[in-house]
């Protein structure tokens, strides 16, 4: 639909959205971060040198997603030596602060960030097949009561992630027929994806559960522990013992990156995205593609929502338990260029805002919700292409008809 | 103006024999007519009757109920007296309808310029927030002005707020449906710190709880059914009808609105035939915006008075625009019933509902249910043409069909 006003260049944007000048940016702001706590400026709180240090990683990934990578890289680096560097200058001021940045800050950001992994590799398979996909939030809120309902009665957390992936993987299915067979416009499918499922699992948890808490002693996702980790200084509380869902997260990013880059079934799957006719004409079912990649978009969605809810959350469920990590999921895709490794960056920059975000509620309210603000902050100005040009799969959101 | 092309556009059935997209569009709009919306409604609280059934509950009472609690059994022995309790239930009704109007014309507009601005939710809460900023903190003024001052104030934030989005597409050409899910969750954090621990917006007199301050008395719309204090229907019902004429006007009897239609139908033919559709993108997106941002201004000014952390995640109106305005075809009519319906539902499940049929906390999931389901059958297009296409074959000798057999 937009197709057209993305021909109408503007030379000045255009030249902001150079990679090699978002790169030079990036360095230059986390020079910057590292340089706001100390004398001249003097910061008093790490609330600055963080925001301009994640700006600096933002851009840094996005100019790595969009061809310079050795300059994003070091814009990456930078960002965080600032971030660093800043929190060490302001750390001597203020000792409480300490409690807010440690090593458990990098465990808390995994386990924040690994939801919108799911979520964002999710969207990825969707829309790299040509299937834009605004229900992610839907398809993780029905993975998150459903999961926690199967490990309940299932008896065990195995049960849990089967009976959650599949429900999202069931939902998927409806959206993936009007979406596809009835060329329904993907997002309104989509919107109404968030409608049903919202009242799916609030109208199921009330019945099944009325109203109460999920009964503790659910079985829950068991953590790693790394046994030769644990007394290890930094690394112990860091990665010593994550959940086993986040090194699953790890796992399906890098299988997703060989899957859609390095076989011929992801280049079927970016055939249709990019362009479906051509597609079909060398043999390809576009349908079946298509539907393949909006189911497994639903189940990884829906495994994503089961870690929230057992194990993220221990075991519970509340009404509308996601609250826009589907959403966050999806501005992590857009920003990583509907790529797995820049999802993947993205998902842990928004996951160490939302970590940030909880340590920094003890000490400033408002700056915590400053943190919160920043993935959407962040993406709007993605998708404004000040900084860059996302690029979505050509045929993304158009329906196929064959003829 | 001289941009307008000296020929009058064709009718939809002359359009479809060229087979253009503006064509299509327009037969869909046709095509639809009452049956479909109708049918789909009926589609969605027929499946969301199954799901009641299936857990053990009966539908036929549930619905029957849910009728009641929003007041529609009135119609049956009508009176003005709010002591009556089904008068009481419609006015609460009409009071949700007076938001869901607003919040579906917000989708509407953009619709009919070709956008989906899925940030009806966050333009409500900005016109919410300045309209409680303007009502507490400007207090002393007289009444009317007052008034004057928040409402405008709101829909302009609304607008705004909306606009950045108009032009960001209109500019560098991003997505609108990305940049308002972003808006919308960018307005809801606002919300969140405004109201919270130390906010600008929160109460002056405890700081403990996360809550505004009361609007002043002089920027309180008056009420003409029921009492201020039970939360009677306040004038900006007639404002939300009003809106539903301003928007027909615009769109049919405008050169803004055929400007606007032109570039929804086909934007390269609208610039082709002069049109300024980069304009015309920021212009709908802004109104489209201002309809929602009046939505949280009369609410505010209207009934709720002050708003809190915990109500901004329990409010959805501005989702719920959504299918309001899809059910309605986006035109001012069925917007105008659309709202009703999902007015009904929004204030029937949450009250007077017995607990041996069916208890509110499922009830009001069923909204959700039905809502969704609105939503996924209303969009399949082809449904609806295959729908269409059947009435046809019922009636070949209908004039249409001649029509469209020449």
């Amino acid at each position: 639909m937009s197709e057209w006003t993305q021909r109408l260049e503007n030379p000045v944007s255009a030249r902001l959205r150079d990679p090699g000048v978002t790169g030079y940016t990036g360095l230059v702001l986390g020079v910057l971060a590292a340089f706001l706590a100390i004398p001249p400026i003097e910061a008093r709180t790490t609330t600055w040198p963080i925001v301009v240090g994640i700006v600096a990683v933002a851009l840094g990934i996005w100019t790595t997603t969009r061809g310079r990578r050795r300059l994003g890289i070091g814009a990456i680096v930078s960002g965080l030596l600032g971030i660093g560097l800043g929190i060490l200058a302001t750390r001597s001021g203020t000792g409480n602060l300490e409690a807010v940045f440690n090593a458990s800050l990098v465990a808390q950001t995994f386990a924040f960030a690994t939801p919108l992994v799911f979520g964002a590799i999710a969207g990825m398979f969707s829309e790299r097949s040509g299937v834009v996909n605004i229900g992610l939030e839907g398809m993780m809120l029905m993975g998150a009561f459903w999961g926690v309902f199967g490990a309940d009665k299932g008896g065990t957390w195995v049960v849990g992630i089967l009976v959650g992936g599949a429900t999202g993987g069931v939902l998927a299915l409806v959206y993936a027929y009007f979406a596809i067979h009835l060329r329904a416009d993907q997002i309104v499918g989509g919107t109404a994806v968030n409608f049903l499922a919202l009242g799916i699992t609030g109208y199921f948890f009330f019945q099944i559960y009325h109203g109460e808490y999920v009964p503790a002693g659910v079985s829950q996702i068991p953590d790693v522990n790394i046994p030769g980790l644990k007394d290890v200084g930094f690394l112990g509380p860091a990665i010593g013992h994550l959940n086993l869902m986040i090194w699953v997260g790890f796992l399906v990013v890098i299988a997703s990156y060989f899957v859609v880059f390095k076989t011929p079934i992801g280049l079927r799957i970016r055939a249709c995205g990019e362009h479906p006719r051509a597609a079909d004409t060398v043999g390809i079912n576009v349908y079946a593609v298509r539907y393949g990649c909006v189911v497994l978009s639903g189940v990884l969605a829906a495994i994503g929502g089961v870690y929230l809810s057992d194990g993220f959350g221990g075991g519970t469920f509340n009404d509308n338990m996601t609250a826009g990590r589907g959403f966050i999921a999806l501005a992590a895709m857009i920003f990583g260029n509907w790529r797995p490794a820049g999802a993947f960056g993205a998902a842990v920059l928004f996951g160490l805002s939302s970590a940030v975000a909880l340590r920094l509620q003890v000490y400033s309210a408002s700056a915590s919700t400053l943190f919160n603000v920043l993935p959407y902050v962040l993406t709007l100005i993605a998708v404004a292409g000040v900084i860059g040009r996302t690029v979505p799969p050509a045929a993304d959101g158009k329906p196929y008809s064959k003829q | 103006m001289t941009e307008e092309p000296n020929v009058p556009p064709e009718t939809p059935e002359e359009a479809a024999l060229t087979g253009t997209l503006a064509a299509s569009i327009a037969l869909k709009q046709r095509a639809g007519g009452l049956i479909v919306p109708v049918l789909t409604a009926l589609i969605a609280f027929l499946l969301g009757g199954l799901v009641v059934l299936a857990t053990g509950h009966n539908p036929l009472l549930a619905y029957r109920d849910i009728f009641n609690g929003a007041g529609l059994n009135w119609v049956f022995h009508p009176t003005t007296n709010v002591a009556d309790t089904a008068a009481y239930n419609l006015s609460q009704t009409l009071l949700q309808t007076t938001t869901l109007i607003l919040c579906g014309l917000a989708v509407a507009f953009a619709f009919r310029c070709g956008m989906f601005n899925i940030g009806g939710q966050g333009q409500y809460f900005v016109g919410l927030y300045v309209a409680n900023w303007v009502g507490v903190d400007f207090s002393g003024m007289s009444p009317l002005p007052h008034i004057l001052l928040a409402v405008g104030a709101a829909t302009l934030a609304g607008g705004l707020w909306a606009g950045i989005a108009g032009f960001l597409k209109a500019t560098v050409g991003a997505h609108e449906v990305i940049s308002t899910i972003m808006l919308n969750w960018i307005a809801i954090w606002v919300g969140e710190w405004l109201f919270g621990d130390g906010g600008p917006l929160q109460n002056s007199a405890n700081k403990t709880v996360p809550i505004s301050s009361d609007i002043a008395e002089s920027a309180k719309l008056p009420v003409f059914w029921g009492e201020k204090e039970l939360q009677g229907l306040h004038v900006g019902f007639f404002v939300a009808i009003a809106a539903l004429v301003v928007f027909w006007a615009i769109l049919n009897r405008t050169t803004l609105g055929y400007e606007v239609r032109a570039v929804g139908f086909n934007p390269e033919a609208a610039a082709y035939g002069g049109i300024n559709v980069r304009k015309n993108l920021v212009r709908a997106m802004a109104i489209s915006g201002a309809f929602a941002g009046l939505a949280g201004a009369l609410d505010m000014t209207g009934y709720l008075y002050h708003f809190g952390q915990s109500d901004i995640p329990a409010n959805s109106v501005g989702f719920i625009g959504i299918a309001v305005a899809l059910l309605g075809r986006n035109t001012a009519v069925g917007t105008g019933l659309g709202a009703l319906l999902f007015g009904a539902l929004l204030f029937g499940t949450t009250h007077g509902l017995s607990s041996n049929v069916i208890q509110p906390e499922l009830a009001g999931n069923l909204t959700y249910i039905i809502e969704g389901l609105v939503v996924l059958f209303v969009g399949a297009d082809v449904l609806i043409l295959y729908l269409w296409n059947t009435r046809r074959r019922l009636r070949p000798r209908g004039p249409k069909a001649a029509e469209a057999a020449a």
